[in-house]
């Protein structure tokens, strides 16, 4: 639905080149969430105006439903962008206009017929949950309120791809859960593409199928949720993850761990769905003479499938530990022997 | 005091009359340049919708030495330009001219503040659900800065009535003009006593009304 090849955007300040993003390649399918993780700065926020050519790439490709958006003519960009819906961190409504003729906004401008647009409004804030507000002005609502009147906006022209500019940033939590569950019933109901960008690894991993992390204009690691979950590659993407999962031993237990130098291992064993690793264990305690001893353990939902992580202490022979830890791997789970206590 | 607005009562409703027309005709002529400069001041400037470092870089140019100029010294400057334009350099006609001159370009500063407050987070949003340049400056740029606009034409229908009691030296009359012969130079203090309470409450009467209309829209 969207692809993204080789992009490039350089900006000039003052003489000075700084370049947001560099070489960027991101392929996001029909239908599909995509998350975009990064600190500010990082480049997100250049990289998704390039998808609706808000920003002109400086080079590279964007294609959106096959079509390559830089080569566009202004009024084959602007028939595109009818296409792709957006919403921001600010909401950016209209502050003299009625939530109704926010919403009508955009079919105004393609000149939509007045029952028509009358008609779309007032299916659209009812699936927004905002049907008697039609009247009020944006100042008279919530910042909730205003992110799904700019939802109903972006969903005016039946849009194949929502772009979601930090959409939650400047909620709090709860108001973001509730926004949250809205575009995934949006993605659900009807089929739109979703590419967000965030600072938040909370939003990835509720809503997202697949996220990129970003760090200095690059994309230094991309893949599913659950794959970066269970296996971070980079740094960033570590840190990212502790803020919402942490799978890291408690500092008093690694320093008691230290002092102990106890005998046997120390393994990371991260499950991803319904299957838990109970019985595993189990098994362990009675096929092998091992003692497991659970030191540590976090279990989340990642989107809609559950994600553990368990950092266990096998005691007994590092024979008998061997062939216990490949037992637990042909049971389908990951296991990371921690060479420090950490 | 009181009975000179009995004795002159031709003489203060004929200056309130000339101020009327001279401010009227004046303001409006003046919008109707001064809006459109200032739109362009916003929309030609960098980054903008119609980025153009030329009209916008010469149009500053223009409009600041404009502003420089006093305007009793722009009043006499420019009477061949008046004598051009109306056919005459003197009266209430002779004076419009150099009133919008002098009016259009302070309104075109003050639009270009009143749009540039307009937040460019709705501008992005209204490029994204792909509006076109025109629709971006009427339907979002216009209407949102409205509030600020009714503030800022107050504002300069206020130096205007300012501006048309210096008229009086091309013989415009109006109620500064009035101050000025019978008050300042023959000394009729009632005479300046009275063109001044009836200056205060025109000024007054324009502020309340702006902040009323800005008030209106801002409610919206």
């Amino acid at each position: 639905m969207i692809s993204i090849k080789n992009l490039y955007k350089t900006y000039d300040q003052g003489g000075r080149k700084v370049e947001a993003v560099k070489d960027v390649n991101i392929k996001i399918a029909r239908g599909e969430i995509y998350g975009v993780i990064g600190f500010s700065g990082a480049g997100k926020s250049s990289l998704i105006r390039c998808v609706n050519l808000l920003e002109v790439p400086t080079s590279g490709s964007v294609q959106v439903n096959g079509v390559e958006m830089t080569k566009l003519g202004s009024e084959g960009l602007r028939q595109a962008r009818r296409k792709i819906g957006m919403i921001f961190q600010h909401f950016n409504l209209l502050s003299s206009s009625t939530v109704f003729d926010n919403v009508a906004a955009p079919l105004k401008l393609s000149g939509t017929p007045k029952e028509k647009i009358s008609q779309r409004v007032t299916e659209l804030l009812g699936l927004v949950g905002l049907a008697d507000k039609g009247n009020s002005y944006p100042s008279q609502l919530s910042g909730g309120q205003k992110q799904r009147v700019a939802i109903a906006r972006a969903l005016a022209n039946e849009p194949e791809i929502l772009l979601c500019d930090e959409a939650t940033s400047a909620l709090d939590p709860q108001t973001t859960d509730s926004i949250l569950e809205l575009l995934l019933d949006i993605n659900k109901r009807f089929q739109i593409t979703i590419m967000l960008i965030t600072h938040e690894m909370h939003v990835i991993k509720k809503i997202c199928d697949r996220v990129a992390v970003m760090e200095n204009g690059r994309v230094v690691e991309q893949g599913t949720v659950l794959d970066i979950f269970s296996k971070p590659q980079t740094q960033t993407a570590t840190n990212f993850i502790k803020n919402v999962f942490d799978i890291h031993l408690p500092e008093n237990l690694q320093k008691k761990f230290k002092a102990e130098q106890a005998k046997g291992e120390i393994v990371r064993i991260s499950f991803i769905g319904e299957t838990t690793a109970e019985p595993v264990f189990a098994e362990l305690a009675t096929r092998f003479p091992l003692k497991p001893n659970i030191l540590f353990g976090n279990i989340t939902q990642i989107k809609e499938t559950t994600f553990g992580s368990l950092i266990l202490k096998l005691s007994g022979s590092s024979e008998e530990i061997r062939a216990g830890l490949e037992y637990v791997r042909e049971q389908g789970l990951s296991v990371e022997v921690l060479q420090n206590v950490e | 005091m009181w009975s000179s607005l009995f004795d002159k009562g031709d003489l203060y409703l004929q200056a309130l009359g000339e101020t009327w027309w001279m401010t009227i005709d004046s303001f409006l002529i003046a919008t109707i340049l001064g809006l459109p400069l200032g739109i362009l001041l916003v929309v030609t400037r960098p980054k903008h919708i119609y980025e153009n470092p030329i009209i916008y870089n010469t149009l500053n140019i223009i409009i600041n030495i404009f502003r420089s100029i006093p305007f009793i010294i722009l009043m006499v400057a420019i009477i061949p330009f008046t004598k051009f334009i109306v056919g005459t350099a003197i009266g209430v006609k002779g004076a419009i001219v150099p009133l919008v001159v002098y009016t259009a370009p302070y309104i075109a500063r003050l639009m270009e503040t009143a749009l540039l407050e307009v937040d460019p987070g709705i501008i992005e949003a209204f490029q994204a659900m792909g509006a076109t340049r025109r629709q971006i400056v009427f339907r979002v740029m216009i209407k949102e800065a409205r509030p600020a606009i009714s503030l800022g034409l107050t504002i300069a229908t206020i130096g205007l009535i300012g501006a048309t009691a210096m008229a009086g030296v091309i013989g415009a009359g109006g109620l500064g003009d009035l101050a000025i012969r019978y008050g300042y130079q023959r000394w009729e203090l009632d005479v300046m006593v009275i063109t001044v309470i009836i200056l205060v409450i025109i000024v007054q009467g324009v502020q309340s009304l702006g902040n009323y209309i800005a008030k209106r829209l801002r409610k919206q």
